[in-house]
């Protein structure tokens, strides 16, 4: 029973940082299809943002020793520039393009981030703390949480709170919802198509921002691939959750992070290491049998 | 213009009897002027090429964009290794293997077709399953495939040493039996183009409904092009693997994916010249950026460009392409004398049907 709730926490906190991340991969692809591959490197880029620009081994705070708050707030700002830089130079040519083509195109964008950060900060992995006092477990008996779960998981509630709040209660956020359902549509009805798309980027860039923050906290350790594996597993919540809806992509996010915990707690022995292979063909069975997703959106059917 | 048939066959042999002498003679000079470094990045382009035109053959005429060939590259480059090692290490660190591998060394040629075999036995499998997904879910399915077939190679450690290196593959490539590959896979992508199955498949691919209409089966004629665009694939990893001699998983996975799909669409993925157009380019716009890294010397000072540089502008270069030139350098026409052109009225239509909106 105690293995069962442990393995449940253990889930929803790394549901908690999944469901962040493919919310900002599905704000984008809700609106523009655009699956942006360079989400990983802009999470990257937020950790990397808290370090002295420099190629030394030894990863010298900067940012990263600021006050919280204005930490917080300055990250999420970097993030958000590059990630509004990115639309302006590269997606925001390729609009009508199609959705492999912008695929692509982020593959570009992430190859240059990536590389760009290789040739500032050096190719060797760096050890960072930031808010190591997180490690620290709470005890209810024979139940152990790591204060950083209960702060994952809060803070994505705050965010998916806010980000509910923006989308049902502002005109620009129910302008959003209405370019995510149809776009075309909702531009005729005098949505302005740019300022959607730049606060879609801006919203991802939050979120990748504060990812960043929280996977920094639980590796220790900066490298420049680091953003990638788990945009992977957020892009695969994006199409088991449904593209293009953000409540799928939040469902998503937890289903994906619940199927990995659980296949790590229960698949035999030996097959434990090739747990996430199990977790890539869920999205092939999902694609081939259900390609709605979990909560399909009305648009979805004409766009996968 | 009246046209015999003797005229239409010739006018059909000659953009592949052009590219394929391009490609030759292109490397024959580059292998008699450069020394053994240069041999080794000629070697290695021929191979790059090998992989670009076998992923062309399903890319280019399905319009589908695969993520996942690479994965058939590693799976091939892996067949390579298992029948080619010595004997004695098979044993020692990969337990798992049959014992018929285990004990036994293959020549070249054995390998060669083996990992091309299994390559396409898995693309038959993969591709029944997936491909009647249309779009950008094939895509993302072949990009889970990719990253499955990754988790699997890395782990598998009494079959594929997981993430160490296998070492010791006997090294058989050189400039002249890459090319002879690559000669080989240009030659089977331009056959199929124009087979009956090839011609279906482009016609589903510009009018899916109007296709589909005419009695063609989709889901076979992508099949076909996807079992032998993975064999040509897999092909290409085993002399991937005989050429470099060592094997890791890493490097079978996003960069290499990025690196391939960047030449197919630079040079422009609705043809094959398009292919190989955009592998020589890639490889030079490298190249150059890699001996500017190193410093050039003008008078008395040297510049040189800070490491990295190289991949930063390939990532800018192909931004630029995706912007300016969608259809890539060749427009995605096959190379064709002029005056052919506004005879066959070939405008190279795949393109935007591909790539365009």
């Amino acid at each position: 029973m105690i293995n069962l709730i442990q393995t449940l926490i253990d889930a929803l906190a790394l549901g908690s940082l999944y469901a962040l991340a493919a919310l900002g991969i599905g704000l984008l692809f809700g609106i523009l299809r655009l699956i942006n591959f360079s989400y990983g490197d802009l999470i990257t880029l937020g950790a990397y943002a808290l370090i002295v620009p420099s190629a030394d081994a030894v990863a010298n705070m900067f940012i990263g020793n600021w006050p919280a708050a204005l930490m917080i707030v300055a990250v999420c700002l970097i993030v958000v520039i590059a990630a509004l830089l990115s639309d302006a130079l590269v997606f925001s040519h390729i609009r009508r393009a199609e959705p492999s083509t912008l695929m692509i195109a982020s593959f570009a964008v992430s190859y240059v981030i990536q590389n760009g950060i290789l040739m500032v900060y050096g190719a060797r992995p760096k050890s960072a703390n930031l808010w190591s006092d997180l490690s620290y477990q709470i005890t209810f008996g024979e139940l152990h949480i790591p204060l950083l779960q209960i702060v994952t998981i809060a803070a994505t509630l705050v965010l998916m709170a806010g980000l509910t709040l923006l989308l049902k209660r502002t005109s620009l956020g129910i302008q959003m919802r209405a370019a995510a359902e149809d776009f075309k549509m909702a531009r005729y009805l005098g949505v302005r198509g740019n300022m959607v798309i730049g606060l879609a980027f801006a919203l991802s860039g939050v979120l990748a921002a504060v990812a960043a923050l929280l996977l920094l906290t639980q590796t220790g350790s900066l490298s420049q691939t680091m953003g990638t594996p788990l945009m992977l597993f957020a892009f695969i919540a994006t199409v088991v959750g449904g593209m293009g809806s953000l409540l799928g992509a939040a469902a998503g996010g937890f289903a994906v992070a619940f199927a990995s915990v659980f296949l790590q707690a229960y698949l035999p022995e030996e097959f434990r290491p090739f747990r996430d292979s199990f977790v890539f063909a869920i999205v092939i069975l999902m694609l081939l049998f259900r390609p709605s997703g979990l909560i399909p959106t009305k648009a979805l059917v004409e766009r996968v | 213009m009246i046209e015999t048939p003797s005229g239409r066959l010739l006018r059909g042999l000659l953009p592949p009897v052009l590219v394929m002498l391009g490609v030759a003679i292109l490397t024959v000079i580059a292998v008699q002027l450069g020394g053994d470094d240069l041999s080794l990045t000629i070697t290695e382009t021929l191979i790059r090429l090998t992989v670009v035109v076998g992923l062309s053959i399903f890319v280019g005429n399905s319009g589908i964009v695969s993520f996942g060939h690479i994965g058939f590259m590693c799976i091939g480059a892996y067949v390579a290794a298992w029948a080619t090692c010595n004997p004695m290490w098979k044993q020692l660190m990969l337990t798992g293997l049959p014992t018929m591998l285990q004990e036994n060394q293959y020549p070249f040629l054995v390998a060669v077709a083996g990992g091309g075999i299994l390559a396409a036995f898995v693309g038959l499998i993969l591709g029944a399953a997936i491909l009647r997904l249309s779009g950008i879910a094939a895509s993302i399915a072949t990009f889970a495939f990719l990253a499955i077939v990754n988790n699997v190679y890395s782990n598998w450690d009494t079959v594929t040493a997981a993430t160490s290196s296998i070492i010791g593959i006997p090294v058989e490539v050189d400039p002249y039996m890459a090319l002879a590959f690559a000669l080989c896979a240009i030659a089977i992508a331009f056959w199929f183009k124009d087979t009956r199955m090839g011609l279906m498949l482009r016609a589903s691919r510009d009018d899916g409904v109007a296709a589909r209409a005419s009695g063609v089966s989709i889901l076979k004629v992508r099949l076909v092009a996807f079992v032998l665009s993975a064999f040509v694939v897999g092909v290409g990893g085993t002399l991937w693997a005989q050429f470099l001699g060592v094997l890791t998983v890493d490097m079978f996975y996003l960069p290499m994916t990025f690196m391939t799909l960047a030449m197919l669409i630079v040079g422009g993925m609705g043809s094959v010249t398009g292919a190989v157009v955009g592998t020589i380019a890639v490889t030079v716009f490298v190249q150059l950026f890699r001996a500017m890294e190193g410093g050039v010397t003008v008078g008395a000072t040297t510049f040189a460009l800070p490491q990295g540089t190289q991949e930063i502008a390939l990532g800018i270069a192909m931004a630029l392409i995706l912007i300016f030139l969608p259809a890539g350098l060749t427009r995605s026409r096959e190379l064709r004398l002029r005056r052919q052109r506004a005879a066959t009225g070939d405008t190279g239509l795949g393109a935007p049907a591909s790539l365009g909106s």
